[in-house]
């Protein structure tokens, strides 16, 4: 089982391979294109299948695992990064700025995501989160003449580094008190009773995953970041990266310290309640849409988190239902603004939303689809996600959590309902230019996944999450 | 007859199907605007030919749910549709409203049109599924997702004050509905079932119950409204447009009510018996308060919205008297209420489509212009006060001789109520109808027209059968009301 299986890692492979065959094709061409994003597309697709139809085991001496759950995340990550770069595509050559390193740090941000999702030690658990995280804080600056887009990138830069010390600093630790760098060895270890040793060092693998996934209390760079960045970089990061460390998070958590689950539940809980909360009640000052959007991620982690907390198969389960519906309307929901533009500027905050329903009907009907969702309105599927985060943790015999978080989200309905106000009652300043035919593509898309197709998409989701989510069957 | 649930339920999509075809080819102004009335008048004619023809083919002798349709759909949920004697009802009284509604605002509503056509027909798809969905998720997603239509009728259609109305409305009861929805999930979770008539079997445990009580119950207490909850509906209410106001009271109100009857009783009878004095205490407080509140209101809408407070009072208690008689009445109390309070609305909606106010003192001695009007909001004043022959006396009398078996005190007080609801209704239909016109303001105003007629007569031969015929309701409600009665005194014995 622990060989050296190549074939365990075709999608890593592709990936690798052709990121490098199009960074050396771009320098060589000096500019990027329809062509060139295309290409980067279909190497994702490529990555995807290799993923569904490739064998499954353990590989690397356990350092890799290509499992259900990896396949699942993995598909959902490429996909969502597929978007990422059909989004960027018309917005930045509207920009002038269509450069050919765009594609190429999606795709090694993919890689990142997908050693992310598939890793089974500690090693290459911080293998995958350097990959995608390097290339996140270069993409979030991929505007670089433009000053918030800079600023955005060395933001998230300086404070994605504190972040990764404290995950090497947790993961040294308890290599020092388990022994091992492996999960399961970890597992072993902690067996009847976890050393305090290992426990701290778990606590800062915590704190250092919770800053990837923006959980409060380590959310601060998120608001700034998701303003400042290039918005279909922001549909990108909102969506896949989270889901990758969210993954992670599990495995660390069921496959490592699954007999500790006392012990992390708390911390997590706290953690889950704290993002539900900053992002109910911080969301509500917000007048730009993107950081609305960021304190709407925050609350939205913290539902995903609560499923965590819920542990076992339908804990896991119930969190990756949830990323993964709440990804297609945060995707979406970005493409609406990258979409939308009036007199050569941007569209970003609530104000400029004022009467969109009568300016572009589709656009605007889809943004109210993804509002919904996100509050968890039935029946968009964004109500289904918290169907199941709450289902497991009231299974959980966490009521008090469930409870407190739904109050939450009704503290978050008010700026949803708000963005509503403004997009249905207000009256229309003047006209909005017209909208990219892709991005608009994309909105409309995610919007009928969210009602209605995610409706009839569901019965064929969940057995396929509850296999992902069997492999911590405890 | 399978299917007929579902195509009952979802006829009004096809309205709104074809009213987007009109949108997206590009039609807009004068004549698409028509057509799309004419669409949504047709499509709610449907439904309720269809909701009539459910009525007929009911048997009426069973008990039991009828017309079943079951699909699976995830995680052990399903799609259940079915009803009862309870819930046909107002299946009925829901589609026999809507048109009246779309005819109501054919005048009344100049922008914006097609939106609000397809808002209704929305609204009219989710209010028949709350009451046929037998499967508790299915339920609980229609009862949320009618929130939204409601939000933007108010919001877009409304009046001066629409935002702060609509947010109101729409937080009041979605914190109502949050609570329910952990009770629903942890139903699911204790019962392994999401199907409302097994879980109506299932006996949950004593300490659970009274929690899983008082989550229902929040939701459905915003939803009726009772006091002290009920601050969110007189401005609902005051700021929607006329049909607005006419589904929200008429129908949106009667999903609380319907809640009780259908969830909180069977589910959790021991609970039920153990909160019934809250409830009785809560009604009787309603009754008394919130009449003495709309006697003091200078807002047409406003008072008539107080005087729904006040009879949806007599609902709540009737429902949990404990007897057939109390829930027979608490039935008949809200279908009648639907017709009367929705008549009320619209009489209000006559005279402030011609003259744009709605304050009391602004009217007066409207007799003289408009006699054919004020014998008809005579009527519906009278309905609302509770006289014989009327179908608003049937259910007060009723409500109250079933409250009186189970607590004397509450019938006592809201016996009071009765005398109140006399005293406000009179006195606004006396200032609004009789005396001297001194506003010259009024001296143009012209009486009823064809159209508004033709939405009135169906409501007052409703309102005048329903008083001196009530059996064809107890009829149909009958063998229902008797199995819930029955299996909560069962459950109470042990």
């Amino acid at each position: 089982m622990t060989s050296f299986s190549l074939s365990l890692v075709w999608p890593e492979v592709i990936l690798a391979g052709a990121t490098l065959i199009l960074l050396v094709l771009g320098a060589f061409r000096g500019r990027g294109g329809v062509v060139f994003n295309g290409l980067a597309v279909l190497t994702l697709a490529a990555a995807a299948v290799a993923a569904v139809v490739g064998p499954q085991g353990r590989g690397f001496a356990g350092g890799l695992v290509a499992d259900d759950l990896a396949v699942f995340a993995k598909v959902a990550i490429y996909a969502a990064s597929a978007f990422g770069i059909v989004l960027g595509d018309r917005w930045l050559a509207r920009k002038g700025e269509s450069k050919f390193e765009f594609p190429v740090l999606i795709l090694l941000a993919a890689l990142g995501m997908g050693m992310m999702a598939s890793a089974g030690d500690l090693i290459s658990l911080y293998i995958g989160v350097e990959l995608h995280s390097l290339a996140l804080y270069v993409l979030a600056a991929f505007r670089r003449d433009d000053a918030k887009s800079s600023e955005a990138g060395l933001k998230y830069f300086v404070l994605g580094a504190l972040s990764s010390g404290l995950l090497l600093y947790g993961a040294s630790l308890i290599y020092g008190f388990a022994g091992s760098t492996h999960f399961d060895a970890i597992a072993a270890s902690v067996q009847g009773h976890a050393d305090t040793g290992v426990l701290f060092g778990l606590v800062f693998l915590i704190c250092g995953l919770a800053f990837k996934v923006s959980a409060a209390p380590f959310h601060m760079w998120t608001p700034d970041v998701y303003e400042g960045a290039p918005t279909p970089v922001v549909g990108f990061f909102a969506a896949a990266p989270k889901l990758a460390a969210m993954v992670l998070l599990a495995r660390v958590l069921q496959e490592g310290f699954a007999e500790a689950v006392e012990q992390w539940r708390q911390v997590i809980l706290l953690v889950a309640l704290a993002s539900v909360f900053v992002g109910a009640f911080a969301g509500l000052a917000q007048k730009n849409l993107k950081r609305l959007w960021a304190y709407s991620s925050i609350a939205n982690i913290g539902y995903a988190l609560i499923g965590l907390a819920a542990g076992g198969e339908a804990g896991v389960q119930a969190m990756l239902m949830f990323m993964v519906l709440y990804m297609v309307d945060v995707t979406g929901f970005f493409a609406c603004l990258t979409a939308l533009q009036r007199d050569g500027r941007p569209m970003e905050t609530l104000e400029d939303m004022a009467g969109l329903v009568k300016e572009r009907p589709g656009l605007a009907l889809a943004m109210t689809a993804f509002s919904l969702s996100a509050l968890g309105l039935p029946p968009f599927t964004g109500f289904f996600a918290k169907f199941y985060v709450f289902k497991a943790a009231i299974g959980a015999h966490l009521e008090w959590a469930a409870i407190a978080a739904l109050v939450g989200s009704v503290v978050a309905a008010v700026y949803y309902l708000r963005l509503i106000k403004v997009i249905w009652f207000d009256a229309a300043p003047s006209a909005t230019e017209k909208p990219a035919v892709s991005a608009q593509a994309i909105a409309i898309a995610a919007a009928l996944f969210s009602f209605p197709v995610g409706l009839v998409a569901l019965i064929w989701l969940d057995p396929l999450s509850k296999a992902a989510a069997a492999a911590f069957g405890g | 007859m399978t299917g007929i649930l579902s195509l009952t339920t979802f006829l009004p999509m096809a309205g709104v199907a074809a009213i987007l075809l009109l949108k997206t080819f590009g039609q807009t102004g004068e004549r698409a605007d028509t057509a799309a009335k004419w669409i949504a008048l047709v499509t709610t004619l449907a439904t309720f030919a269809l909701s009539v023809l459910l009525v007929v083919q009911f048997d009426q002798a069973d008990p039991g749910f009828q017309f079943l349709e079951e699909i699976p759909w995830f995680a052990g949920l399903s799609y259940r549709m079915g009803v009862d004697g309870i819930s046909i009802l107002f299946v009925l009284l829901t589609a026999f409203l809507l048109p009246l509604c779309v005819i109501a605002s054919w005048k009344s509503i100049d922008k914006r049109v097609l939106e609000y056509m397809i808002a209704f027909l929305v609204l009219e798809t989710l209010v028949i599924g709350v009451f046929c969905a037998l499967d508790l998720i299915l339920f609980y997603l229609f009862f949320e997702a009618g929130l939204v239509p409601m939000f933007l009728i108010i919001g877009i259609w409304g009046g001066k004050n629409r935002i702060y109305a609509a947010f109101k409305f729409f937080l009041y009861t979605l914190l109502g509905s949050v609570l329910m929805l952990a009770a629903v999930l942890t139903m699911i979770g204790v019962a392994g079932t999401s199907s409302i008539p097994e879980l109506m079997r299932y006996q949950f445990a004593d300490w659970l119950q009274p929690w899983l009580w008082i989550a229902f119950f929040a939701s459905f207490a915003v939803k009726m409204p009772m006091w002290p909850v009920h601050t969110w509906l007189p401005d609902a209410h005051v700021e929607a447009p006329t049909a607005g106001s006419v589904i929200l009271a008429g129908i949106l109100l009667k999903m609380g009510g319907y809640g009780f009857m259908r969830f909180s009783i069977p589910m959790f009878p021991d609970a039920s018996q153990m909160f019934a004095p809250l409830v009785f205490g809560l009604s009787a407080i309603a009754i008394v308060y919130t009449s003495l509140v709309a006697f003091r209101q200078t807002d047409i809408k406003k008072l008539i919205a107080y005087s729904s407070v006040a009879h949806m009072g007599f609902v709540t208690m009737g429902i949990f008297s404990g007897n057939a008689v109390g829930e027979q009445g608490a039935l008949f109390q809200m279908l009648s209420h639907g017709v009367i309070s929705g008549a009320l609305f619209l009489c209000v909606g006559v005279v402030y489509d011609r003259m744009h106010t709605r304050e009391i003192a602004f009217y007066g001695g409207l007799v003289n212009r408009m006699p054919f009007y004020a014998a008809v909001f005579m009527l519906f004043t009278m309905g609302n006060v509770g006289l014989p022959g009327t179908s608003g006396f049937v259910g007060e009398i009723l409500t109250m001789t079933g409250v009186y078996q189970a607590s004397t005190w509450t019938a006592f007080v809201s016996a009071s109520g009765v005398i109140l609801s006399a005293m406000y209704a009179l006195t606004l239909y006396r200032r609004v109808v009789f005396g001297e016109m001194t506003n010259p303001a009024l001296a143009q105003i012209t009486d009823l027209d064809r159209r508004e007629m033709l939405i009135f007569a169906p409501l007052i031969i409703s309102t005048l059968y329903l008083g001196v015929q009530p059996d064809v309701v107890f009829n149909i409600t009958g063998a229902s009301v008797d199995a819930l009665v029955g299996a909560w005194r069962a459950a109470l014995a042990g």
